[in-house]
């Protein structure tokens, strides 16, 4: 016999301690207030500082520069996409000479300042002059805009190379060998099996990586080549007006957000096989 | 105290030391030590980047701690306020954040002096300028590193910590902080290694770090592509420095791990 006579009736659960947090809240008011703050001092210092001469002369020169920029990066892209494929392919490959090789040249790459690396190619093989002239390539580095065509292109080649090389990697063996038993040869099998699995994963590395050449070609700008930040610097140069900085600001967080989303989009729509 | 240490410095210089490289291998070439070459300037700007990238470091990582705090509290607004922080920082490109906060500060302060009275030129430091910059560029790059890593932190983690009654701050430093610092270390060793890149950026602003240095050399001298080379080659060794040393604090993170 049992000491309890009657059942405690079930009762609802508890009530959640609600957890507020006043501190953080204001906080966040706080910093919204100051980011409100801001914009409204930035529009304000455009209309005020607004002068219909200065954006007839300067906004031109600006979609210019914005163009340049596009062009630059589009272009070292897809030539550092094509030079990345060697380098990939030695990183990945059996023979230690051309691994060591293919290493050596993402490491120093990636480890090195682009800055640094423009420098020693504009600065430093335009010292070679007469050596350059005979063989007939100094109309190549004579030009900033070319130079910074080419450091660029070595630089995103190193990073596109691992990229490559890890969404090459991350494809599991057994496609491969599914492929060879079903009799299908290796080449076949590397573009219809292995790239398209590849490629999936590194999408989203690739738009980081083109996220990084837009700001990063901003040091092109150092070497004489009017692209957005160049046009801005000489628009500072000659205005000494602060808000020639901020309508760069502007457009580079544009081009990146509007990469940004576009990418995502494109990541969606090509994954959505994936999607359970 | 400080003599002594400035002697132990000196006397440990690996490039223009007793026992430094551009001493022994570098007499009477261009990077010799002294007034015939330039290794001691070189050296000085090599001290500046490390110094540079050090000062920003801790900056960097408080302000990215208290970013990704903010981002994963339970207040919309607050979410809100620090992703726009994020999402301006991780667009701009480096040197276009540097410009505006070296001339921005400049202009702010020359006009708050103006008011009071004040109408000469400002030159502000440009060390104290790149320290700014690449601290805000660093921590929103942070922030997102360390999120992802409290996110790794399962939810049991804090309960456990209720439970034994800690108080939410040392739930955090003796529970939550030691784990996170296992999970984000590989991020932010990447993160680490941008530094110590980005900090050419202030060669720009003319503080005189290796790139500026090299630079200075280069024009000259005329030897462009030697002086740079020496640049890329510093800059080589500096990261494979830091991998090595990062190598370590990662085994000691994970020396409590057991061997699989």
């Amino acid at each position: 016999m049992s000491a309890v006579q009657d059942l405690i009736p079930p009762r609802p659960a508890p009530a959640g301690a609600e957890r507020r947090h006043p501190a953080s809240r204001a906080l966040g008011i706080g910093i919204l207030a100051l980011w409100l703050l801001l914009a409204a001092a930035l529009v304000l210092m455009m209309i005020e500082g607004w002068d219909y001469a200065k954006f007839q002369r300067y906004a031109p020169r600006y979609l210019d520069g914005l163009w340049t920029t596009l062009s630059i990066v589009g272009l070292s892209i897809v030539f550092g996409a094509l030079l990345s494929l060697p380098i990939a392919f030695a990183r990945m490959s059996s023979n230690r000479l051309l691994n060591t090789i293919a290493y050596s040249y993402v490491y120093v790459f990636r480890s090195t300042p682009l800055l640094a690396q423009l420098f020693l190619i504009y600065y430093g093989l335009g010292s070679f002059r007469p050596q350059l002239e005979t063989v007939g390539l100094w109309w190549f580095f004579r030009e900033a805009w070319y130079c910074g065509l080419f450091s660029l292109t070595l630089n995103t080649a190193a990073y596109q190379a691992e990229i490559l090389r890890g969404a090459i990697e991350s494809v599991p063996r057994g496609q491969r060998e599914g492929a060879a038993a079903l009799g299908i040869s290796k080449a076949v099998t590397f573009r219809k099996i292995v790239l398209p699995q590849a490629l999936i994963v590194a999408l989203r590395p690739y738009g980081n990586e083109i996220i990084l050449m837009i700001k990063g070609s901003a040091v092109v700008a150092i070497v004489t080549v009017y692209d957005l930040m160049g046009q801005t610097r000489r628009a500072f140069s000659q205005t000494y007006d602060y808000q020639t900085y901020l309508w760069a600001a502007i457009l580079y967080l544009l081009i990146v957000e509007t990469l940004r989303q576009v990418w995502s989009l494109l990541e969606a729509r090509l994954t959505r096989h994936l999607n359970r | 105290m400080s003599g002594w240490l400035s002697a132990l410095t000196t006397a440990l210089d690996p490039l223009c030391g007793p026992v430094g490289i551009f001493s022994l291998f570098g007499q009477n070439s261009l990077v010799a030590c002294g007034d015939a070459g330039w290794g001691d300037e070189i050296a000085f700007g090599v001290k500046v980047t490390i110094t540079l990238a050090l000062a920003t470091l801790p900056v960097g990582l408080l302000l990215g701690f208290l970013i990704a705090l903010a981002a994963q509290s339970q207040d919309k607004l607050l979410r809100t306020a620090v992703g726009i922080y994020t999402t301006i920082f991780r667009g701009l490109p480096e040197l276009l954040t540097l410009f505006i906060v070296y001339y921005g500060a400049q202009l702010g302060i020359q006009s708050i002096l103006s008011t009071v009275g004040y109408d000469g030129g400002i030159e502000i430091n440009a060390f104290l300028a790149g320290l700014v910059a690449l601290a805000v560029v660093f921590s929103s790059y942070a922030s997102e590193v360390l999120l992802s890593a409290f996110r790794a932190i399962p939810r049991g983690q804090y309960e456990a910590g209720d439970a034994l009654g800690l108080s939410r701050t040392r739930t955090m430093t003796l529970i939550i902080l030691p784990q996170l610092v296992r999970i984000a270390l590989p991020g932010l060793t990447n993160l680490w290694l941008i530094l110590l890149k980005d900090t050419s950026y202030v060669s720009v602003i003319g503080l005189a770090d290796i790139v500026r240095q090299t630079g200075v050399a280069a024009r000259v001298t005329k030897e462009a592509f030697f002086f740079y080379g020496i640049a890329c080659l510093l800059y080589l060794v500096l990261a494979m420095i830091s991998s090595f040393g990062l190598g370590f604090v990662e085994r000691w993170a994970k020396r409590s791990e057991t061997v699989r």
